[in-house]
C-alpha cells in the first residue's frame, strides 16, 4: 500500500485538521484471535489500528504447537506417520509422501519403489492437494461472504475424502503411505469411482470459478492487495502457489521431479502481479492441472506389488509370519524396533499443497529418528505476512492471510 | 552436480570452509560460526550460485550421537560429556533460477550458543532462527527480535535439547501484556 | 379523537402481528433453507413439534426458545443502560415505520359485495394503512435514522473495540445510504407529486406502464441498493463482517441478540413492502381496477370484497417476493470493504441519485407536467 493522503477542501489534510481543531487520537490496539472467526486454527495477532487501518502487527504462534519434533524422536520411523497426518491436516497424504521419500533417500531403497506404489502416491498425493486448494479457496472466499462457493467446494472435497476413505480407511488421518510402498492396493472400483468423481471436480470448479471469478466485488476485494514482489516473496521463503502467483514458477515436481511425475504431463501456472487475485487464480488452474495428472495416473497406473519386498523395511505378509519363523522375527524386529536406518542425513523436498515441504532427518542408525525437522511451507509464507498487511485496512487482512493458507498444524507443528 | 557449489565455497573460502561431503544427494559445508553471515552473504550474492532462497533452518543437538546408546539408555545414564561441539546449526540453501540445494553446517559449543543471525540476509529466517532460539537455545547475535515463537516467555529451558526429558511438563504461566 | 388513535394502534398491531412478525420469523428459516438448496444442502428441516414436521418450517419456534432460555449477559464494563437500550433502539423504528405502508385498497364496508363504480369511489370508507401523512415518506427517514443509534450505540455501550469497530461502521455506512435513498424517492415525488405513500400507489395504478419501476428505473435500481445497504446484509454487512470486526452486537446473547437478528428480517420485510410501495405500484395487480379487471376490452366485473382480498394478497406477494430476491442477493455476493462502501455511496451512488432527479425535473418541466 502507498503513502495515502486525505485531502479536504482546501489545502489542509485530515490530520492537520484534527490537530487544528484539538482533537486527540491514539492508535487502538486489538487483539485479533487466538479465537476470531478469520484466525484459521488458532494464531493471534496483535494489531494496532488508525482507524480501519493497520499500522502495526504483531504475529503469535505456538497456540497449537504440539511437540512434533520430540515426540518423533522417541517414535519408530513408521509410527511418525500418524503424527505427519496431522502436520497439514487438510492434505495429510502428501505429508505422508513427503515424509515416506526422506526415510526411502536415507535407506537408500528410493530407487526400488514398485511402480504401481509410485502411481498410487501420486493419486491420493493430487487428490489431498485439490482437496487443500479447494478448502484454501472456499474459505477464503466465504470470509469475504460469498459462503454459497464454500460449500459448493467443500461438497467436492468430501467426494473426495470419501474416496480417500474408501483407500485408506480414514476419513482425514489417512497413514496410508508405508516406507517401502503403500499400506494397501486401491480398491477395486477405485478408477471408476474416482474418473467419475474427476468429472463432477471440473463441473464443480467450473461452477464456483464462474459465481465469484469476475464478480466485481470479489476482484475489488482481492486484486492489488498483499502484493509481494518476486524478489521478496524468494527472499521471504515463499513456495507453492503463493510463490507462483508472484511470477515465479518454482514446483518441486517440476524441478526436481519425484515418484512419476516426469512422466505426467502437466503445466505450472504462474501469476503475475503477486496479488490475493493471482494466488486465487493459481490455486484455480493447479487443480485443472491436478485433475489432469490424476487422469492420466489412472490410465498409466500399471499392476504389481505395492511394498517393496524387503523385509528389513517392510512388514511380510501374515501368512509368512504366522508360518514361518523368518517372517515371525522380521515382523517382530520391524514392530519393536522400527525401521533400522542407517547414519545419515537427509533433506527431502516434495511439492505440498502449500508448496515445498522439507523433512530434515538425521538417522543414527537405530530404529528412530535422531532427528525429524520439517520444513512447513505456511511458516515460511507466513514470516511475510506482516509486511503485506502493514498500512493496510482491516478488512485486507482477511482475504491475505486467507490466501496464505495457514495451515496451524504444519506452521506449529 | 551441486560439487561445483562446495568447490566455489572452498575456493572463496580456503579458511572459513571446513569439511565438505555429500550424502543422499545432499552436499554438505562445514563453515566456521564467525564466518557464516559472510559465507552466506556469498552465496546470496554470487552470480554464478544464486542461493537466494532459503529452504530451512534448524539446529540438531549432537549430545551422545554415535555413542552407540539408545535413546531409552541416554536418558537414564546420561550423556558423556566431550569436548566436541554440541549443537549444530543447520541451513539449506537453494536456489530458485539455478535450481540447486546446499547444506551449510556451523558448530555451536554448549558454553557459548551463540551464533550471528542472517536475518537481515534472508528475512525469512528471521522467524526460523526464533524457532531455533525457543527449542535449542542458540541464541543469534544480530537477531533483530528474538523471541520465543512456539513457547511462552516464561518457559524454563529449550525442549527439544536431548537432555530435556520428553516427559517434563511445566505449568503454563497466563502471560503478562495481554491486550 | 381517543377512538381514532386507538383504531390506529389497534390496526397498527395487526399489521405487526399477523403479517410482519411471522413473515420475519419465517424469513429466519426460509433464509437457512434457501441458502441450503443454493448451496446443495439441506438446511434446517428437522424442528418438530411431535409428530408436526412442515419442512421444519418450526424451526423459529426453537430459535425463540433458545434465544429466550439462553443467559443474557451483559459485560462487566458494559454502560448497562445504553446496553439494555440499544436493541430496541434497532428494532422499535422499524416496526413504528411500518405504519405509513399501505397493504391494502380502502374498504367500503357497506359496498362490500356491490360492484364498485369505476370512475367515482363512495366516500368515507377504511383505508387499510395506519398512518396517513402527506409527510409519510419524510417521516419513515426521521423514524429509520433512530435505529441508526441502537446499532452505534450497541458498539460504543458494549465496552469492546471490535463492537466499538463494528458500530462506527455501522453508523458511517447508514448515514452514506440515507441520503441515497431519500433523493431515489424524491424522484419518484417529482414524477408522482406526493410523498404520502398511499397517494403513490393511488397515482402508479392498475397500469404497470405507470408503476415506479417503469417511470423511475434508475431511481429503483439507486433506491434498492440503498436500502440493502441499510439492512446492513450482504454484500453491505460490513458493520457485521463476521471474519472481520464480528459486529456491533458481539457482546450481545440471548434475547438481545434476539432482538438485533429479528429487527435485520423485519428491515428485510420492511424493504420489500416499500419497494412494492412506492416501485412496484403497491396492492396493485396489473388490469385489476377497483370494479374488476380490464383487459384491453375484455372485461371481468368483481365485487367490491373479492378485489380487496386480492389486492391485500398481491401487496403479501410482492413483499414476499422482494423478501425473497434480497435472501437471493445475500447468498450470492461477497462483501464490500469499508472504504468501497463508502466510496460506493457517496462518489457513485449519491451523484448518481441527484442526476436522476435533475433529469427527472427537467423532463417534467419540458413535458409542462
Amino acid at each position: 500500500m502507498g503513502e495515502r493522503r486525505t485531502f479536504v477542501f482546501g489545502q489542509k489534510t485530515a490530520e492537520e485538521l484534527e490537530a487544528e481543531a484539538g482533537l486527540p487520537t491514539e492508535p487502538m490496539r486489538v487483539n485479533m484471535g487466538p479465537s476470531h472467526p478469520a484466525m484459521h486454527g488458532t494464531v493471534r495477532m496483535v494489531l494496532t489500528l488508525d482507524g480501519e487501518r493497520i499500522r502495526e502487527s504483531d504475529i503469535e504462534l505456538g497456540f497449537i504447537h504440539r511437540c512434533f519434533e520430540k515426540e518423533a524422536e522417541y517414535a519408530t520411523y513408521t509410527q511418525i506417520f500418524p503424527y505427519t497426518d496431522r502436520l497439514n491436516y487438510v492434505s495429510p497424504m502428501l505429508n505422508n509422501v513427503g515424509f515416506a521419500l526422506a526415510v526411502e533417500r536415507l535407506l537408500g531403497i528410493d530407487k526400488e519403489i514398485p511402480e504401481r506404489a509410485q502411481y498410487i502416491r501420486v493419486i491420493v498425493g493430487e487428490m489431498a492437494r485439490i482437496a487443500d486448494h479447494l478448502t484454501c479457496l472456499g474459505a477464503s472466499a466465504m470470509e469475504l461472504g460469498a459462503f454459497t462457493p464454500f460449500l459448493w467446494f467443500l461438497k467436492a472435497r468430501e467426494w473426495l475424502y470419501t474416496l480417500l476413505e474408501e483407500v485408506s480407511g480414514a476419513r482425514l488421518t489417512h497413514s496410508y503411505v508405508r516406507v517401502g510402498g503403500v499400506v494397501a492396493d486401491l480398491p477395486t472400483d477405485f478408477s471408476e469411482k474416482l474418473g467419475a468423481r474427476l468429472i463432477d471436480i471440473a463441473r464443480v470448479l467450473n461452477e464456483g470459478e464462474g459465481l465469484i471469478k469476475d464478480l466485481r466485488i470479489f476482484r475489488d476485494r482481492m486484486e492489488g492487495v498483499g502484493v509481494l514482489s518476486a524478489a521478496d516473496a524468494i527472499a521471504y521463503g515463499w513456495s507453492g502457489p503463493c510463490l507462483r502467483s508472484t511470477g515465479v514458477d518454482y514446483d518441486v515436481r517440476k524441478d526436481h521431479p519425484y515418484l512419476v511425475y516426469d512422466r505426467l504431463e502437466f503445466d505450472v501456472p504462474v501469476g503475475t502481479r503477486g496479488d490475493n487475485y493471482d494466488r486465487f487464480l493459481v490455486r484455480m488452474y493447479e487443480m485443472r492441472q491436478s485433475l489432469r495428472i490424476l487422469r492420466q495416473a489412472l490410465d498409466q497406473i500399471p499392476p504389481g506389488p505395492i511394498l517393496v519386498p524387503d523385509y528389513a523395511v517392510t512388514l511380510p505378509p501374515k501368512a509368512e509370519v504366522y508360518n514361518s519363523i523368518e517372517g515371525m522375527i522380521a515382523h517382530f524386529k520391524l514392530i519393536m524396533d522400527g525401521i533400522r536406518v542407517p547414519p545419515g542425513e537427509v533433506y527431502s523436498t516434495t511439492e505440498a499443497a502449500n508448496g515445498e515441504l522439507g523433512f530434515y532427518i538425521v538417522a543414527d542408525g537405530t530404529g528412530r529418528p535422531y532427528k525429524c525437522h520439517v520444513r512447513a511451507p505456511s511458516f515460511a509464507i507466513l514470516t511475510s505476512l506482516t509486511k503485506q498487511i502493514d498500512g493496510a485496512l482491516l478488512s485486507d487482512l482477511i482475504p491475505t492471510f486467507g490466501m496464505v493458507n495457514y495451515i496451524a498444524g504444519e506452521t506449529e507443528r | 552436480m551441486s560439487q561445483r557449489i562446495l568447490d566455489r565455497m572452498k575456493e572463496r573460502f580456503p579458511d572459513a570452509v571446513g569439511d565438505t561431503h555429500a550424502q543422499h544427494g545432499n552436499e554438505t559445508a562445514f563453515v566456521a560460526r564467525e564466518r557464516i553471515v559472510e559465507v552466506l552473504a556469498f552465496l546470496r550474492d554470487d552470480p554464478e550460485l544464486e542461493m537466494n532462497y532459503p529452504s530451512d533452518l534448524t539446529c540438531v543437538d549432537l549430545l551422545g550421537l554415535g555413542d552407540g546408546l539408545g535413546e531409552l539408555q541416554r536418558e537414564q545414564q546420561g550423556a558423556p560429556q566431550d569436548d566436541k561441539p554440541r549443537f549444530e546449526v543447520v541451513y539449506h540453501l537453494y536456489s530458485v533460477t539455478k535450481k540447486h540445494r546446499v547444506r551449510i553446517k556451523c558448530r555451536v559449543p554448549e558454553d557459548d550458543p551463540t551464533i550471528a543471525s542472517v536475518a537481515h540476509l534472508y528475512p525469512s529466517w528471521n522467524w526460523f532462527e526464533r524457532e531455533v532460539w525457543d527449542m535449542y537455545g542458540i541464541r543469534f547475535v544480530g537477531h533483530p527480535d528474538l523471541r520465543r515463537i512456539f513457547l511462552y516467555e516464561q518457559f524454563v529451558g529449550h525442549p527439544l535439547r536431548k537432555d530435556y526429558p520428553k516427559e517434563k511438563r511445566q505449568p503454563l504461566i497466563r502471560r503478562e501484556g495481554m491486550v | 379523537m381517543l377512538m381514532i388513535f386507538l383504531l390506529g394502534a389497534l390496526k397498527w398491531l395487526g399489521l405487526i402481528m399477523v403479517f410482519v412478525m411471522p413473515v420475519a420469523s419465517l424469513l429466519t428459516w426460509a433464509e437457512r433453507r434457501q441458502s441450503a438448496m443454493m448451496q446443495d444442502r439441506l438446511g434446517p428441516n428437522r424442528a418438530n413439534i411431535g409428530s408436526v414436521r412442515i419442512w421444519g418450517i418450526l424451526h423459529f419456534v426453537a430459535d425463540a426458545v433458545k434465544m429466550l432460555f439462553k443467559e443474557d449477559f451483559v459485560p462487566a464494563k458494559a454502560h448497562k443502560t445504553l446496553f439494555r437500550l440499544a436493541p430496541v433502539l434497532a428494532f422499535a423504528p422499524v416496526l413504528i415505520a411500518f405504519a405509513i405502508i399501505p397493504f391494502g385498497p380502502t374498504i367500503h364496508v357497506d359496498h362490500l359485495f356491490k360492484v364498485l363504480d369505476p370512475y367515482s369511489a363512495p366516500s368515507g370508507g377504511e383505508r387499510l394503512q395506519i398512518f396517513t401523512a402527506e409527510f409519510g415518506m419524510l417521516f419513515y427517514f426521521a423514524i429509520a435514522s433512530i435505529a441508526n443509534y441502537g446499532t452505534t450505540l450497541a458498539g460504543w455501550a458494549s465496552y469492546n473495540k471490535w463492537a466499538l469497530l463494528g458500530g462506527l461502521r455501522a453508523s458511517s455506512q447508514m448515514m452514506a445510504y440515507e441520503v441515497t435513498m431519500g433523493l431515489a424517492v424524491l424522484g419518484m415525488f417529482l414524477v408522482t407529486g406526493t410523498l404520502e405513500p398511499g397517494a403513490m400507489v393511488d397515482w402508479q395504478g392498475p397500469n404497470p406502464l405507470h408503476w415506479g419501476i417503469t417511470v423511475q428505473p434508475l431511481a429503483f435500481l439507486l433506491f434498492f441498493t440503498a436500502a440493502i445497504a441499510e439492512t446492513k446484509r450482504a454484500p453491505f454487512d460490513i458493520p457485521e463482517g463476521e471474519p472481520e470486526v464480528i459486529g456491533y452486537f458481539l457482546e450481545y446473547s440471548g434475547l438481545g441478540f434476539g432482538t438485533f437478528f429479528l429487527a435485520e428480517f423485519v428491515e428485510i420485510v420492511f424493504v420489500g413492502a416499500l419497494m412494492t410501495t412506492v416501485f412496484f405500484g403497491g396492492y396493485h395487480i396489473p388490469g385489476l381496477y377497483q370494479n374488476g379487471f380490464y383487459f384491453g376490452d375484455w372485461f371481468f366485473e368483481l365485487p367490491h370484497v373479492v378485489v380487496a382480498v386480492l389486492q391485500v394478497h398481491a401487496f403479501i406477494f410482492k413483499v414476499i417476493f422482494f423478501c425473497w430476491f434480497q435472501l437471493l442477493i445475500r447468498w450470492t455476493l461477497p462483501r464490500f470493504r469499508p472504504d468501497q462502501l463508502i466510496h460506493l455511496g457517496w462518489k457513485k451512488i449519491l451523484p448518481m441519485s441527484l442526476a436522476n432527479v435533475m433529469i427527472t425535473a427537467a423532463v417534467l418541466l419540458w413535458l409542462g407536467l
